[in-house]
């Protein structure tokens, strides 16, 4: 028998608190993503020309480097500079900053989305330029976006495993725990795919049924 | 400075295994890529079941987890992968499944009178797809395709947890050495954007050759005229 079914009973109870870690670690990386995201697509539209190269830059770079690499530079080389982050903290502002970069093309293609008439409209009401974003364009480019961020979601929780890197606790750096101390990693490592299975699978026909809402 | 110099070497090696890793994943993630992609628009209920599976197993779960399994799962039952064989392995059909839903995506674009005028000219499913669809497909394949090879060369950085000495592993051996950090940290990432670059202006190439090649886009010859003699 290969596959031990007590064993896999034992050690549910502490994968499961891995995976409680590794929502939580999605959930906060998600907000500083969604948030950073929609402050890096409004600078590239920034009126100095300054801000905007410097933002352009920032994003590609963030973009094309390793996320593993950006963690560890957060964790390990952060300190010699004074800062000092725990695990968790530096697993999700790494996790956050680096898809803001993604969630930010994504905002910008809403903002670009929304007709040359609102905007001409809004001019013509005298709108002050924080009316003009708040009550007229963001309400009409988010909402269709809102499937394009569900998907960087679930990208980031099935990113979170990266975190055991650097000594966060989350479902991966459980399983291998258990495994180093049995012997066995099958189970661990089996059961821990489908627990992301489990949680993915649900959010991703979720986020396809938002697209077919939204129409697109 | 001097020290950059005494373990630029050392990163190099590394930057140089990171692209080996990333060229065989790519390699094999076409593969992947094209036999699950043309599985999924086939008439065969079977194949189009066996290609969701692999799309949704692949893509529902984590890379570093798939990763884990093929390295310290797959021993258990007598299947043994060398270290940068399983990093090749399971980083190539991670990004496959990503490109099987591109090929998907690209061949139901093609409008859907090619498939009436391939019909009425009686071709042959095979000459159909090598003659009519793929060759339209495949050039808008190229963009996302591009994107993947990025998203693939971030992910060769994975391998350094199963000890591959890739250029985030040598990182991490100087970061243990105790050089000097911050440098070293910052010249890796400068080697990676530097790295995606080049792949990406490749890629670009790629994208108007493709272009050019079905009609679409900028025609070469065009230049060739501008650069005609005067007429004397």
């Amino acid at each position: 028998m290969i596959w031990d079914w007590a064993y896999t009973w034992d050690i549910l109870p502490e994968l499961l608190r891995g995976l409680v870690v590794t929502v939580q670690a999605t959930l906060v990386g998600s907000v500083v993503a969604l948030v950073l995201g929609l402050v890096l697509a409004l600078l590239r539209r920034s009126r100095l020309a300054v801000i905007r190269i410097v933002t352009g830059g920032f994003v590609e770079f963030v973009r094309s480097t390793p996320l593993l690499v950006q963690l560890y530079f957060l964790f390990f080389v952060l300190p010699s500079l004074g800062i000092t982050l725990s695990g968790f903290q530096a697993g999700v502002i790494g996790l956050g900053v680096h898809y803001a970069t993604y969630t930010s093309e994504v905002y910008r293609a809403g903002i670009e989305g929304v007709p040359r008439g609102q905007w001409e409209a809004a001019t013509a009401l005298n709108l002050p330029s924080s009316r003009v974003w708040r009550s007229v364009i963001l309400p009409q480019a988010i909402p269709r976006v809102l499937p394009a961020l569900g998907n960087y979601v679930i990208a980031m929780f099935k990113e979170t495993p990266l975190l055991s890197a650097i000594t966060v606790l989350e479902m991966l750096a459980a399983a291998k725990g258990i495994g180093n101390q049995t012997f066995r990693y099958l189970e661990p490592l089996t059961l821990v795919g489908l627990l992301f299975l489990l949680v993915s699978l649900p959010a991703s026909f979720t986020v396809r049924r938002l697209e077919r809402r939204f129409g697109h | 400075m001097s020290e950059i110099l005494d373990y630029l070497p050392l990163l190099l090696e590394g930057a140089w295994l990171t692209l080996q890793i990333t060229a065989g994943a790519a390699v094999l993630g076409l593969v992947c890529a094209f036999a699950s992609g043309l599985a999924a628009v086939s008439g065969s209920r079977t194949a189009r079941a066996v290609s969701m599976v692999y799309v949704e197993f692949f893509r529902g779960t984590s890379a570093l987890v798939q990763l884990f399994w093929l390295f310290f799962a797959l021993p258990l039952v007598g299947i043994r992968f060398e270290p940068i064989a399983a990093g090749i392995v399971a980083l190539g059909l991670n990004i496959g499944s990503y490109g099987s839903e591109v090929v998907r995506g690209a061949i139901k674009a093609i409008p859907k009178t090619q498939y009436e005028a391939t019909v009425a000219l009686n071709m042959s499913a095979y000459r159909r797809m090598r003659s009519v669809i793929l060759p339209q497909a495949v050039v808008s394949m190229l963009p996302p395709f591009g994107n993947l090879l990025i998203e693939l060369l971030k992910g060769t950085s994975l391998v350094s947890i199963i000890s591959i000495s890739d250029l985030t592993f040598s990182a991490q051996i100087l970061r243990s050495g105790g050089s000097d950090t911050l440098t070293v940290f910052l010249v890796v990432l400068v080697m990676y954007f530097l790295m995606a670059y080049a792949l990406t202006l490749g890629m670009r190439a790629l994208e108007r050759r493709g272009a050019a090649s079905i009609g679409r886009g900028k025609i070469p010859i065009q230049r060739d005229v501008a650069k005609l003699p005067e007429p004397v």
